[in-house]
């Protein structure tokens, strides 16, 4: 079959959100990136949301998520994304402001920004992609990185005498009075996508209801970063990283306050 | 007209807030005027002191070597400024808290029991007012309602009840000279 | 009651002047001198009144990152600070000339380096004209020297910021922003509609109203090539903006032999030197850059042609005064006259400074 006759409708069972874009992305093969990027444009369609829709990209491997999603964009500073969002949010309280960031840009050098943010309540959303390693700059540790994993600066594993303990930042959000929905999800199968898509839906919605911050931790694969073959490495998430980071909700708790 | 002053105490006696009074009449009296604090940690029990200029031609600098008068309310101070008064000038200071007197010749000094009229008047925060009372008295520099329109502006609204227990005190201060 | 005359500190000044030009967000982290913007943006709420955001951040690295989201979604947002905080807003200042967004951020300079003092001083002059952060950017820099400049210079921060599309820095001190001076305030202007930010800033980041095409604000370009066309558009920038928009005053100096160069405060000072100066015979002038960057060299260049000499007076080691020798081609011989640590120099040292000069020049 030519690729004409292979796309003739009968033959379509599935097709991408119309604001996902054709550019072909950067991602790896296996990356859990891409999968995000599509829940996140299908949300913010089956929302009706593109025209009041404004995304706060990372220094990260998502540094460039701005040119796989056709919505409003503002690229960050590294760890800066809560700090853009809050003043984007609060300046257009009718807009969707939701950022977009890893481990390392939420977790450690962006800390400060991310717990304030939440704790203010600011009515945004953060998409936050945990794979436990820094995939942009070539496999260095993160906050997440779990203990005894080997990275490129932990080549003899980590070792919590020397690195401290890997950071469940969403927990610590969790306990925080201004967020009203922190939850930990995984897209490695059908019906975990379903439902992290689910939990972006909520999030969105939360924040423009105005009820606080909401944060979907997504614990995700690095395929290249953990040098695995991408099967591999679901397998290796499932295993190890959800022991460490149990999926499920940690509050949901939506009231105006 | 241009009269240059140096306040200069501790931090708390009302130094800054008297040259603020003294700032606000001036601008009541349509003059030009500038106050410049040493700002800082001295706020606190420090030494503070403040440059008021009041003038009816454009100010240029806020910060001066020399001073038409100086209104002093303790040792230091006076140890500080007593020099630099201009020869003419005005030296204005409480004795209550002064050990060692003012010496020049060259200079007009006032000493006022600025003090012990606050015990007198029973109240201890009309004490600056006093001093200002004596200075006005002094160089004739502002109408006293001028002074009271400025007291009334620098005074959150809360405090206007006090409003007459100051001019009783701004009066004490006139008479004491 | 709209243009009343009013006694207020500089920092003071600013807060009103700010609500009253119809700024949309003050994003800003306490630090002396210059805590009074903040609290008296509190203490006013502008929010009930104009719409205006105020927001107390978690640090200065964060307020002005609000400043850059804000910025990006077309809004007037701005923040305050000094020296040592200023150094902590660099990143996210490069970042803001990166993205061409107006912007206004005020350095109520202290002392330092390090921690420094909490008193005066204007060792930040490299920091603001020179650079910052990383990368050929600049900064529009403009020095007030009153209560109403700190004032007035909102509202040309502001209009310049958006013309030019480059951020503006007000490089004030702890003299300007601590002395309560006369001042009047402008009238209220409202803030723009969000149909007149989308006419003013077809750029901003607001969701894509109509479908239009997608608006993405970065300063990240990985081709190399079209990175440089990036940076040589922002030099296009910078020189229409050295063409047109450098600012100064000038005392005396239609006859002086000898000329004070000076900014911001210092030039107040130095004002009463030259008066001083004069009353014993010595034709003093002045020249007070009044933006620091672009810089008015053909001005210090025009002057030192009749002059026998330059003082330069800073309150730093000698900052300034690289840009005036920049003017001159050497022709004319450059003295610099500074305090530090936070000691504002009198009028007395200044004249002292200028007479030294006069004397070795005789001798």
């Amino acid at each position: 079959m030519t690729p004409e006759e292979i796309k003739q409708s009968a033959n379509i069972v599935e097709t991408k959100p119309r604001l996902l874009n054709d550019n072909t992305m950067h991602y790896c093969p296996g990356c859990s990136h891409g999968v995000v990027h599509k829940l996140i444009a299908e949300v913010i369609e089956e929302m009706g949301a593109e025209e009041i829709a404004i995304g706060v990209a990372p220094v990260g491997c998502a540094v460039m998520a701005y040119n796989y999603i056709d919505v409003d964009w503002i690229e960050a500073a590294h760890g800066r994304a809560p700090a853009i969002a809050t003043a984007a949010k609060r300046l257009n309280p009718s807009k969707l402001v939701f950022t977009y960031q890893g481990d390392g840009d939420l977790a450690a050098i962006g800390t400060a920004e991310t717990i304030h943010a939440a704790n203010r309540g600011e009515n945004i959303a953060i998409i936050f992609i945990n794979n436990g390693i820094y995939g942009m700059t070539g496999g260095q540790m993160a906050p997440t990185t779990l203990e005894g994993q080997v990275t490129s600066t932990t080549p003899y594993g980590r070792r919590v005498e020397l690195n401290g303990y890997p950071l469940k930042i969403s927990e610590i959000l969790a306990m925080l009075d201004g967020t009203c929905y922190v939850t930990r999800q995984s897209v490695h199968s059908a019906a975990a996508v379903r439902k992290a898509k689910k939990a972006i839906r909520k999030a969105f919605e939360n924040s423009l209801s105005g009820f606080g911050t909401s944060v979907v931790e997504i614990v995700s694969t690095c395929s290249s970063g953990w040098k695995m073959s991408p099967v591999k490495s679901n397998q290796w998430m499932e295993e190890h990283m959800f022991a460490k980071y149990p999926v499920g909700d940690l509050k949901d708790s939506p009231v105006k306050p | 007209m241009k009269e240059e002053i140096i306040i200069a105490g501790f931090g708390g006696q009302g130094v800054l807030s008297m040259g603020k009074i003294l700032a606000y009449a001036g601008l009541m009296d349509n003059l030009e005027v500038t106050w410049m604090p040493a700002y800082g940690p001295e706020q606190r029990g420090g030494t503070a002191n403040v440059t008021v200029i009041l003038s009816d031609q454009p100010i240029s600098s806020p910060v001066l070597n020399t001073y038409d008068t100086a209104v002093i309310l303790n040792q230091q101070s006076l140890d500080k400024f007593e020099s630099k008064v201009k020869p003419g000038g005005t030296l204005i200071y409480d004795p209550y808290s002064i050990h060692h007197a003012p010496t020049r010749t060259d200079i007009n000094i006032y000493p006022v029991e600025a003090m012990e009229a606050t015990f007198e008047l029973s109240s201890s925060k009309a004490y600056n007012m006093v001093l200002l009372g004596s200075l006005l008295k002094v160089r004739g520099l502002l109408p006293v309602e001028a002074v009271m329109k400025g007291l009334k502006k620098t005074l959150p609204e809360r405090h206007h009840h006090l409003l007459p227990i100051n001019k009783q005190a701004i009066l004490k201060g006139m008479e004491l000279v | 009651m709209e243009d009343e005359v009013r006694l207020m500190k500089g920092n003071e000044a600013v807060a009103h002047a700010a609500i009253r030009y119809g700024v949309d967000g003050y994003f800003g982290y306490p630090i002396t001198p210059q805590s009074e913007i903040l609290e008296t943006l509190e203490e006013l709420m502008p929010w009930e009144t104009t719409g205006m955001v105020v927001l107390q951040a978690e640090s200065e690295v964060a307020a002005i990152n609000m400043v850059y989201g804000g910025a990006a979604t077309g809004k007037a947002c701005m923040t305050s600070s000094s020296s040592p905080g200023v150094s902590l807003k660099q990143e996210g200042i490069s970042y803001i000339a990166a993205g061409e967004l107006p912007a206004l951020i005020i350095n109520c300079m202290r002392g330092g380096p390090g921690l420094g003092t909490i008193q005066p001083s204007q060792a930040d002059y490299f920091q603001a004209t020179k650079g910052g952060g990383h990368g050929d950017y600049h900064l529009i820099v403009l020095a007030p020297a009153s209560v109403q400049e700190m004032a007035d210079f909102v509202a040309l921060g502001f209009d310049l910021a958006f013309k030019y599309r480059n951020p503006v820095m007000m490089l004030a001190d702890g003299v300007v922003g601590q002395m309560m001076e006369k001042v009047v305030l402008p009238p209220q202007r409202p803030r723009r509609t969000d149909e007149e930010i989308a006419r003013q800033c077809p750029w901003a980041v607001t969701g894509r109203t109509g479908m239009r095409k997608p608006n993405v604000m970065t300063t990240l370009e990985l081709d190399p090539v079209a990175m440089e066309k990036n940076n040589l558009r922002l030099q296009d920038t910078y020189r229409r903006i050295a063409e047109n928009e450098v600012r100064f005053e000038e005392h005396g100096t239609e006859d002086c032999d000898y000329l004070i160069v000076a900014f911001g405060s210092v030039a107040r000072i130095c004002q009463k030197a030259m008066e001083d100066a004069r009353a014993e015979g010595l034709k003093v002038g002045i020249l007070r850059p009044i933006t620091l960057w672009p810089f008015p060299y053909d001005e210090v260049k025009r002057l030192s042609k009749k002059v026998k000499s330059i003082l330069v007076v800073e309150l730093n080691a000698g900052q300034m005064i690289e840009d005036v020798r920049l003017s001159l081609e050497d022709r004319v011989p450059v003295h610099h006259f500074g305090r530090m640590g936070g000691i504002v120099m009198d009028p007395s040292e200044v004249l002292g400074a200028l007479k030294n000069i006069i004397e070795k020049r005789q001798s």
